[in-house]
Protein backbone atom coordinates (compact mmCIF):
# COMPACT_ATOMS: atom_id res chain seq x y z
CA UNK A 1 0.00 0.00 0.00
CA UNK A 2 1.39 3.26 -0.98
CA UNK A 3 1.82 6.09 1.51
CA UNK A 4 -1.37 8.04 0.31
CA UNK A 5 -3.84 5.24 0.64
CA UNK A 6 -3.07 5.71 4.71
CA UNK A 7 -3.96 8.53 5.40
CA UNK A 8 -7.15 8.36 7.88
CA UNK A 9 -10.44 8.04 7.05
CA UNK A 10 -11.40 10.48 9.67
CA UNK A 11 -10.30 13.15 7.83
CA UNK A 12 -12.50 12.28 4.75
CA UNK A 13 -15.58 12.67 7.00
CA UNK A 14 -13.95 16.19 8.62
CA UNK A 15 -13.86 17.37 4.75
CA UNK A 16 -17.48 16.24 3.75
CA UNK A 17 -18.88 18.27 6.85
CA UNK A 18 -17.25 21.25 6.52
CA UNK A 19 -17.88 22.20 2.47
CA UNK A 20 -20.91 22.59 1.69
CA UNK A 21 -22.26 19.47 -0.65
CA UNK A 22 -22.46 19.79 -4.17
CA UNK A 23 -24.19 16.17 -4.34
CA UNK A 24 -27.31 17.14 -6.04
CA UNK A 25 -29.29 16.30 -8.60
CA UNK A 26 -28.71 18.85 -11.14
CA UNK A 27 -24.65 18.51 -11.07
CA UNK A 28 -24.63 14.60 -11.53
CA UNK A 29 -22.28 13.92 -14.08
CA UNK A 30 -21.88 10.35 -13.98
CA UNK A 31 -24.08 7.09 -12.37
CA UNK A 32 -24.26 3.51 -12.61
CA UNK A 33 -26.26 2.89 -15.75
CA UNK A 34 -29.92 1.65 -14.83
CA UNK A 35 -29.84 -1.17 -16.79
CA UNK A 36 -26.63 -2.94 -15.02
CA UNK A 37 -28.70 -4.78 -12.36
CA UNK A 38 -27.65 -3.28 -8.99
CA UNK A 39 -25.35 -6.40 -7.38
CA UNK A 40 -22.46 -6.65 -6.89
CA UNK A 41 -20.86 -8.52 -10.11
CA UNK A 42 -18.85 -12.40 -9.73
CA UNK A 43 -15.62 -10.96 -10.99
CA UNK A 44 -11.90 -10.35 -9.40
CA UNK A 45 -11.29 -7.08 -8.66
CA UNK A 46 -10.23 -4.74 -11.49
CA UNK A 47 -11.12 -7.56 -13.92
CA UNK A 48 -12.49 -6.15 -17.38
CA UNK A 49 -15.49 -7.72 -18.09
CA UNK A 50 -17.13 -5.33 -15.48
CA UNK A 51 -16.14 -2.22 -17.78
CA UNK A 52 -17.19 -3.55 -20.65
CA UNK A 53 -20.50 -4.91 -19.21
CA UNK A 54 -21.15 -1.42 -17.91
CA UNK A 55 -20.45 0.27 -21.14
CA UNK A 56 -22.96 -1.78 -22.46
CA UNK A 57 -25.62 -1.39 -20.52
CA UNK A 58 -24.86 2.70 -20.65
CA UNK A 59 -25.04 2.34 -24.44
CA UNK A 60 -28.45 0.42 -24.42
CA UNK A 61 -29.76 2.92 -21.65
CA UNK A 62 -28.38 5.92 -23.88
CA UNK A 63 -30.11 4.75 -26.61
CA UNK A 64 -33.11 3.49 -25.26
CA UNK A 65 -33.11 0.38 -26.06
CA UNK A 66 -33.48 -1.89 -23.44
CA UNK A 67 -36.61 -3.83 -24.15
CA UNK A 68 -35.42 -3.77 -27.66
CA UNK A 69 -32.44 -5.71 -27.26
CA UNK A 70 -30.91 -8.92 -26.91
CA UNK A 71 -27.38 -10.28 -25.64
CA UNK A 72 -26.22 -13.74 -25.96
CA UNK A 73 -24.14 -15.07 -22.93
CA UNK A 74 -20.63 -17.38 -23.36
CA UNK A 75 -19.58 -19.42 -21.60
CA UNK A 76 -16.27 -18.20 -19.55
CA UNK A 77 -15.99 -15.94 -17.03
CA UNK A 78 -18.91 -13.87 -18.19
CA UNK A 79 -21.54 -16.52 -18.48
CA UNK A 80 -23.40 -14.92 -15.73
CA UNK A 81 -23.59 -11.73 -17.79
CA UNK A 82 -27.59 -12.26 -18.13
CA UNK A 83 -27.13 -11.30 -14.02
CA UNK A 84 -26.29 -7.88 -14.47
CA UNK A 85 -27.36 -7.37 -17.68
CA UNK A 86 -31.56 -5.95 -17.34
CA UNK A 87 -31.91 -7.06 -20.57
CA UNK A 88 -33.22 -10.19 -22.61
CA UNK A 89 -30.36 -12.88 -22.05
CA UNK A 90 -29.88 -16.11 -23.80
CA UNK A 91 -27.22 -18.47 -22.60
CA UNK A 92 -25.21 -20.32 -25.25
CA UNK A 93 -23.05 -23.57 -25.45
CA UNK A 94 -19.31 -23.25 -25.20
CA UNK A 95 -18.47 -21.27 -28.58
CA UNK A 96 -21.98 -21.05 -30.17
CA UNK A 97 -22.77 -17.49 -29.05
CA UNK A 98 -22.83 -16.03 -32.48
CA UNK A 99 -24.60 -19.40 -33.73
CA UNK A 100 -27.41 -18.71 -31.06
CA UNK A 101 -27.61 -14.89 -32.25
CA UNK A 102 -27.90 -15.30 -35.83
CA UNK A 103 -31.16 -18.15 -34.96
CA UNK A 104 -32.75 -14.90 -32.82
CA UNK A 105 -31.74 -11.78 -35.40
CA UNK A 106 -33.30 -14.06 -37.83
CA UNK A 107 -36.91 -14.69 -35.79
CA UNK A 108 -37.12 -11.21 -34.51
CA UNK A 109 -35.26 -9.10 -37.05
CA UNK A 110 -36.42 -5.97 -35.30
CA UNK A 111 -34.23 -6.46 -32.06
CA UNK A 112 -31.14 -5.59 -31.27
CA UNK A 113 -29.30 -8.65 -31.07
CA UNK A 114 -25.45 -8.95 -29.22
CA UNK A 115 -22.56 -11.19 -28.46
CA UNK A 116 -20.75 -11.19 -25.56
CA UNK A 117 -17.91 -13.86 -25.76
CA UNK A 118 -14.00 -14.38 -24.15
CA UNK A 119 -11.40 -15.68 -26.15
CA UNK A 120 -11.71 -19.48 -25.65
CA UNK A 121 -14.85 -18.86 -26.53
CA UNK A 122 -15.00 -16.69 -29.71
CA UNK A 123 -11.67 -18.15 -30.70
CA UNK A 124 -10.66 -21.14 -29.87
CA UNK A 125 -13.50 -23.55 -29.19
CA UNK A 126 -16.17 -20.93 -31.85
CA UNK A 127 -13.90 -19.92 -34.26
CA UNK A 128 -15.84 -21.56 -36.98
CA UNK A 129 -19.04 -20.28 -35.64
CA UNK A 130 -17.83 -16.77 -35.41
CA UNK A 131 -16.05 -16.72 -38.91
CA UNK A 132 -19.01 -17.88 -40.57
CA UNK A 133 -21.45 -15.76 -38.52
CA UNK A 134 -19.38 -12.77 -39.81
CA UNK A 135 -18.82 -13.98 -43.76
CA UNK A 136 -22.87 -14.51 -43.29
CA UNK A 137 -22.96 -10.89 -42.41
CA UNK A 138 -25.65 -11.50 -39.60
CA UNK A 139 -26.84 -8.37 -38.31
CA UNK A 140 -25.94 -8.76 -35.05
CA UNK A 141 -23.05 -7.27 -32.83
CA UNK A 142 -20.20 -9.29 -31.40
CA UNK A 143 -18.31 -8.42 -28.23
CA UNK A 144 -15.43 -10.12 -28.24
CA UNK A 145 -13.39 -9.87 -24.91
CA UNK A 146 -9.63 -10.88 -25.43
CA UNK A 147 -7.81 -11.15 -21.96
CA UNK A 148 -5.45 -13.93 -23.81
CA UNK A 149 -6.34 -16.65 -21.57
CA UNK A 150 -9.07 -18.81 -20.04
CA UNK A 151 -9.87 -17.18 -16.81
CA UNK A 152 -12.62 -19.45 -16.41
CA UNK A 153 -10.89 -22.63 -16.17
CA UNK A 154 -7.78 -21.60 -14.14
CA UNK A 155 -5.98 -19.81 -16.65
CA UNK A 156 -4.96 -21.66 -19.49
CA UNK A 157 -3.60 -21.41 -22.99
CA UNK A 158 -5.58 -19.76 -25.65
CA UNK A 159 -5.44 -18.93 -28.80
CA UNK A 160 -4.53 -15.40 -28.25
CA UNK A 161 -2.05 -16.18 -25.55
CA UNK A 162 0.89 -13.68 -26.50
CA UNK A 163 4.49 -15.60 -28.17
CA UNK A 164 5.99 -16.51 -24.62
CA UNK A 165 3.68 -15.40 -22.30
CA UNK A 166 3.38 -18.29 -19.41
CA UNK A 167 -0.17 -19.47 -18.69
CA UNK A 168 -0.78 -23.08 -16.66
CA UNK A 169 -0.42 -24.95 -20.06
CA UNK A 170 2.85 -23.15 -21.19
CA UNK A 171 4.31 -23.05 -18.22
CA UNK A 172 7.33 -21.81 -19.84
CA UNK A 173 5.91 -20.19 -22.68
CA UNK A 174 4.03 -19.93 -25.82
CA UNK A 175 6.45 -21.54 -27.95
CA UNK A 176 5.38 -20.37 -31.47
CA UNK A 177 7.05 -23.69 -33.33
CA UNK A 178 4.93 -25.75 -31.02
CA UNK A 179 1.88 -23.61 -30.56
CA UNK A 180 1.13 -21.49 -33.36
CA UNK A 181 1.14 -17.87 -33.27
CA UNK A 182 -1.55 -15.56 -31.42
CA UNK A 183 -4.64 -15.36 -33.69
CA UNK A 184 -5.92 -12.29 -34.98
CA UNK A 185 -9.17 -12.81 -35.10
CA UNK A 186 -10.28 -9.20 -35.35
CA UNK A 187 -8.41 -8.89 -38.53
CA UNK A 188 -9.30 -11.79 -39.94
CA UNK A 189 -13.01 -11.14 -39.67
CA UNK A 190 -11.96 -7.67 -41.42
CA UNK A 191 -11.86 -9.14 -44.89
CA UNK A 192 -14.69 -11.12 -44.70
CA UNK A 193 -17.45 -9.17 -46.95
CA UNK A 194 -20.20 -9.38 -44.88
CA UNK A 195 -18.58 -7.43 -41.60
CA UNK A 196 -19.44 -3.68 -41.59
CA UNK A 197 -17.58 -2.28 -38.77
CA UNK A 198 -14.44 -4.07 -37.27
CA UNK A 199 -12.45 -2.33 -34.52
CA UNK A 200 -9.85 -3.07 -31.57
CA UNK A 201 -10.48 -1.04 -28.12
CA UNK A 202 -9.43 -1.20 -24.67
CA UNK A 203 -10.72 -0.42 -21.37
CA UNK A 204 -7.16 -0.01 -19.59
CA UNK A 205 -7.56 3.79 -19.45
CA UNK A 206 -10.10 6.49 -19.03
CA UNK A 207 -9.92 7.98 -22.62
CA UNK A 208 -9.76 4.26 -24.03
CA UNK A 209 -13.29 3.70 -22.35
CA UNK A 210 -14.79 6.46 -23.82
CA UNK A 211 -13.34 5.25 -26.84
CA UNK A 212 -14.62 1.90 -26.63
CA UNK A 213 -18.15 3.37 -25.30
CA UNK A 214 -18.43 5.41 -28.60
CA UNK A 215 -17.50 2.12 -31.07
CA UNK A 216 -20.47 0.60 -28.79
CA UNK A 217 -22.83 3.15 -29.37
CA UNK A 218 -21.85 3.12 -33.77
CA UNK A 219 -22.36 -0.27 -33.71
CA UNK A 220 -25.98 -0.45 -32.31
CA UNK A 221 -26.43 2.14 -34.75
CA UNK A 222 -25.01 0.75 -37.41
CA UNK A 223 -27.66 -2.48 -36.76
CA UNK A 224 -30.62 -0.61 -37.36
CA UNK A 225 -29.12 -0.59 -41.02
CA UNK A 226 -28.81 -4.06 -41.42
CA UNK A 227 -25.98 -4.35 -43.61
CA UNK A 228 -23.84 -6.43 -41.90
CA UNK A 229 -21.53 -7.50 -38.72
CA UNK A 230 -20.16 -5.39 -36.43
CA UNK A 231 -17.59 -6.58 -34.28
CA UNK A 232 -15.41 -5.34 -31.44
CA UNK A 233 -12.83 -6.73 -29.64
CA UNK A 234 -11.60 -5.32 -26.33
CA UNK A 235 -8.26 -6.16 -25.33
CA UNK A 236 -8.64 -6.49 -21.33
CA UNK A 237 -6.34 -8.33 -18.54
CA UNK A 238 -6.77 -11.45 -16.20
CA UNK A 239 -5.46 -10.32 -12.86
CA UNK A 240 -6.02 -13.41 -11.51
CA UNK A 241 -4.32 -15.55 -13.93
CA UNK A 242 -1.65 -13.40 -15.28
CA UNK A 243 -0.86 -13.30 -11.29
CA UNK A 244 -0.81 -9.29 -10.62
CA UNK A 245 -2.45 -7.15 -8.69
CA UNK A 246 -4.96 -4.83 -11.43
CA UNK A 247 -2.81 -1.83 -11.72
CA UNK A 248 -0.17 -4.15 -12.93
CA UNK A 249 -2.03 -6.59 -15.22
CA UNK A 250 -3.41 -2.54 -16.86
CA UNK A 251 0.00 -1.45 -17.51
CA UNK A 252 1.10 -5.26 -18.80
CA UNK A 253 -1.94 -4.54 -21.41
CA UNK A 254 -0.37 -1.85 -22.13
CA UNK A 255 3.51 -2.95 -22.56
CA UNK A 256 2.35 -6.44 -23.88
CA UNK A 257 -0.71 -6.81 -25.35
CA UNK A 258 -1.11 -3.34 -26.87
CA UNK A 259 1.94 -4.02 -29.67
CA UNK A 260 0.89 -7.27 -30.57
CA UNK A 261 -3.13 -6.47 -30.95
CA UNK A 262 -3.12 -2.49 -31.53
CA UNK A 263 -5.69 -0.62 -31.00
CA UNK A 264 -7.91 1.15 -33.95
CA UNK A 265 -10.73 0.61 -36.77
CA UNK A 266 -9.63 -2.36 -38.87
CA UNK A 267 -12.83 -1.81 -41.26
CA UNK A 268 -14.90 1.27 -41.18
CA UNK A 269 -18.22 1.81 -43.61
CA UNK A 270 -18.11 4.61 -46.16
CA UNK A 271 -20.51 7.72 -45.68
CA UNK A 272 -22.31 6.53 -48.73
CA UNK A 273 -22.82 3.10 -46.76
CA UNK A 274 -23.74 4.64 -43.46
CA UNK A 275 -26.67 6.85 -45.27
CA UNK A 276 -29.72 5.83 -44.36
CA UNK B 1 -11.67 29.62 -16.24
CA UNK B 2 -14.69 29.19 -14.21
CA UNK B 3 -13.57 27.00 -10.94
CA UNK B 4 -14.86 23.42 -10.50
CA UNK B 5 -15.51 21.45 -7.92
CA UNK B 6 -16.13 18.08 -7.94
CA UNK B 7 -17.28 15.05 -5.51
CA UNK B 8 -17.81 11.31 -5.65
CA UNK B 9 -20.31 8.79 -3.81
CA UNK B 10 -18.65 5.74 -3.14
CA UNK B 11 -20.89 2.34 -3.09
CA UNK B 12 -18.29 1.11 -0.20
CA UNK B 13 -20.56 -2.63 -0.57
CA UNK B 14 -19.78 -2.94 -4.19
CA UNK B 15 -16.16 -1.53 -4.13
CA UNK B 16 -13.21 -4.21 -4.82
CA UNK B 17 -10.46 -1.97 -3.79
CA UNK B 18 -8.68 -2.87 -7.17
CA UNK B 19 -7.20 0.77 -7.07
CA UNK B 20 -7.76 1.20 -10.51
CA UNK B 21 -9.95 4.64 -9.67
CA UNK B 22 -6.59 5.75 -7.48
CA UNK B 23 -4.27 5.03 -10.29
CA UNK B 24 -6.79 7.09 -12.87
CA UNK B 25 -7.21 9.92 -10.38
CA UNK B 26 -5.54 13.08 -11.45
CA UNK B 27 -5.80 14.39 -8.55
CA UNK B 28 -4.84 11.84 -6.42
CA UNK B 29 -8.15 12.34 -4.53
CA UNK B 30 -8.64 8.40 -3.67
CA UNK B 31 -6.67 6.05 -1.58
CA UNK B 32 -7.93 2.71 0.31
CA UNK B 33 -9.59 2.41 3.23
CA UNK B 34 -8.05 0.64 6.83
CA UNK B 35 -11.27 -1.22 7.32
CA UNK B 36 -13.03 -4.03 5.12
CA UNK B 37 -16.05 -3.91 3.79
CA UNK B 38 -18.39 -6.90 4.38
CA UNK B 39 -16.60 -8.97 1.73
CA UNK B 40 -13.91 -8.62 3.11
CA UNK B 41 -12.20 -5.59 0.59
CA UNK B 42 -10.28 -2.32 1.64
CA UNK B 43 -12.72 0.11 0.05
CA UNK B 44 -11.85 3.21 -1.73
CA UNK B 45 -12.28 6.38 0.26
CA UNK B 46 -11.32 9.95 -0.58
CA UNK B 47 -8.08 11.20 1.18
CA UNK B 48 -8.16 14.77 0.02
CA UNK B 49 -11.07 17.04 -1.05
CA UNK B 50 -9.61 18.22 -4.12
CA UNK B 51 -12.04 15.92 -6.53
CA UNK B 52 -12.58 18.49 -10.28
CA UNK B 53 -15.37 15.87 -11.51
CA UNK B 54 -13.93 14.29 -13.64
CA UNK B 55 -14.86 11.26 -13.84
CA UNK B 56 -11.97 9.63 -14.91
CA UNK B 57 -12.36 6.84 -11.97
CA UNK B 58 -15.76 6.20 -12.80
CA UNK B 59 -14.59 5.25 -16.14
CA UNK B 60 -12.28 3.04 -15.30
CA UNK B 61 -13.82 0.80 -12.44
CA UNK B 62 -15.05 -2.12 -13.14
CA UNK B 63 -17.91 -2.11 -10.77
CA UNK B 64 -19.26 0.65 -11.31
CA UNK B 65 -19.09 2.11 -7.57
CA UNK B 66 -18.55 5.80 -7.95
CA UNK B 67 -20.96 9.06 -8.85
CA UNK B 68 -19.62 11.61 -9.86
CA UNK B 69 -20.79 15.22 -9.57
CA UNK B 70 -19.53 18.12 -10.60
CA UNK B 71 -20.30 22.32 -10.47
CA UNK B 72 -18.85 25.07 -11.64
CA UNK B 73 -18.61 27.81 -9.09
CA UNK B 74 -20.15 31.06 -9.95
CA UNK B 75 -22.22 30.08 -12.47
CA UNK B 76 -25.95 28.97 -12.93
CA UNK B 77 -26.04 27.05 -15.32
CA UNK B 78 -25.04 23.15 -13.64
CA UNK B 79 -22.72 21.11 -16.15
CA UNK B 80 -25.56 17.99 -17.12
CA UNK B 81 -25.14 14.92 -18.35
CA UNK B 82 -25.66 15.19 -22.33
CA UNK B 83 -26.70 12.52 -24.97
CA UNK B 84 -25.91 12.84 -28.10
CA UNK B 85 -28.43 10.17 -29.66
CA UNK B 86 -30.63 12.37 -31.46
CA UNK B 87 -31.62 9.47 -33.96
CA UNK B 88 -35.22 7.42 -33.34
CA UNK B 89 -34.11 3.69 -32.99
CA UNK B 90 -36.93 1.82 -33.42
CA UNK B 91 -35.93 -0.99 -35.75
CA UNK B 92 -39.13 -1.14 -38.31
CA UNK B 93 -39.46 -4.56 -40.50
CA UNK B 94 -41.10 -5.04 -43.98
CA UNK B 95 -42.70 -8.36 -43.51
C1 LIG C 1 -17.91 -27.74 -24.52
C2 LIG C 1 -17.08 -27.19 -23.43
N1 LIG C 1 -15.73 -27.33 -23.47
C3 LIG C 1 -14.96 -26.81 -22.48
C4 LIG C 1 -15.51 -26.16 -21.43
C5 LIG C 1 -14.63 -25.61 -20.34
N2 LIG C 1 -14.48 -24.18 -20.37
C6 LIG C 1 -15.26 -23.37 -19.63
S1 LIG C 1 -14.86 -21.75 -19.79
C7 LIG C 1 -13.64 -22.11 -20.88
C8 LIG C 1 -12.77 -21.03 -21.47
C9 LIG C 1 -13.22 -19.65 -21.23
O1 LIG C 1 -12.25 -18.74 -21.62
P1 LIG C 1 -12.59 -17.37 -22.32
O2 LIG C 1 -13.63 -17.56 -23.35
O3 LIG C 1 -11.31 -16.75 -22.73
O4 LIG C 1 -13.30 -16.48 -21.22
P2 LIG C 1 -12.73 -15.83 -19.87
O5 LIG C 1 -13.05 -16.82 -18.81
O6 LIG C 1 -11.27 -15.59 -20.07
O7 LIG C 1 -13.51 -14.58 -19.74
C10 LIG C 1 -13.55 -23.49 -21.09
C11 LIG C 1 -12.54 -24.12 -21.96
C12 LIG C 1 -16.92 -26.04 -21.41
N3 LIG C 1 -17.55 -25.39 -20.42
N4 LIG C 1 -17.67 -26.56 -22.41
S1 LIG D 1 -10.46 -15.03 -13.82
FE1 LIG D 1 -9.68 -13.33 -15.06
S2 LIG D 1 -11.27 -12.94 -16.63
FE2 LIG D 1 -12.18 -14.17 -14.99
S3 LIG D 1 -13.13 -12.70 -13.60
FE3 LIG D 1 -11.09 -13.15 -12.80
S4 LIG D 1 -9.79 -11.58 -13.69
FE4 LIG D 1 -11.69 -11.60 -14.88
S1 LIG E 1 -13.83 12.58 -10.49
FE1 LIG E 1 -11.70 12.87 -11.20
S2 LIG E 1 -10.77 14.15 -9.60
FE2 LIG E 1 -12.64 13.33 -8.72
S3 LIG E 1 -12.02 11.46 -7.65
FE3 LIG E 1 -12.66 10.85 -9.70
S4 LIG E 1 -10.80 10.84 -10.92
FE4 LIG E 1 -10.35 12.01 -9.05
S1 LIG F 1 -12.07 1.08 -9.40
FE1 LIG F 1 -14.06 0.71 -8.44
S2 LIG F 1 -13.89 -1.32 -7.47
FE2 LIG F 1 -11.81 -0.61 -7.94
S3 LIG F 1 -11.15 0.38 -6.06
FE3 LIG F 1 -12.01 1.98 -7.35
S4 LIG F 1 -14.16 2.13 -6.74
FE4 LIG F 1 -13.37 0.20 -5.91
Amino acid sequence: MNERTMLSEERHFENMIQAESICTAENLVYERPGTLLDVTMHYCPGCGHGVAHRLLMEVVDELGIQSQTIGIAPVGCSVFAYNYMNIDMQEAAHGRATAAATGIKRVLPEKYVFTYQGDGDLAAIGTGETIHTCNRGENILIVFINNGVYGMTGGQMAPTTLPGMKTTTSPYGRDVKVQGYPLKIADIVATLPGSFYVTRQAVHTPAYVRKAKKAMLKSFQYQKLGKGTCFIEIVSNCPSNWKMTPVESNRWVKEHMLPYYPLGDLKVPSEKETAQ
Amino acid sequence: MAKVKGDIVIDIEKCKGCELCVEACPQETLGLSKKVNSRGYLYVVKIQDNCTGCVNCALVCPDAVLKVYRKTLGKENPVAVVSNVTQDLTLTVNK
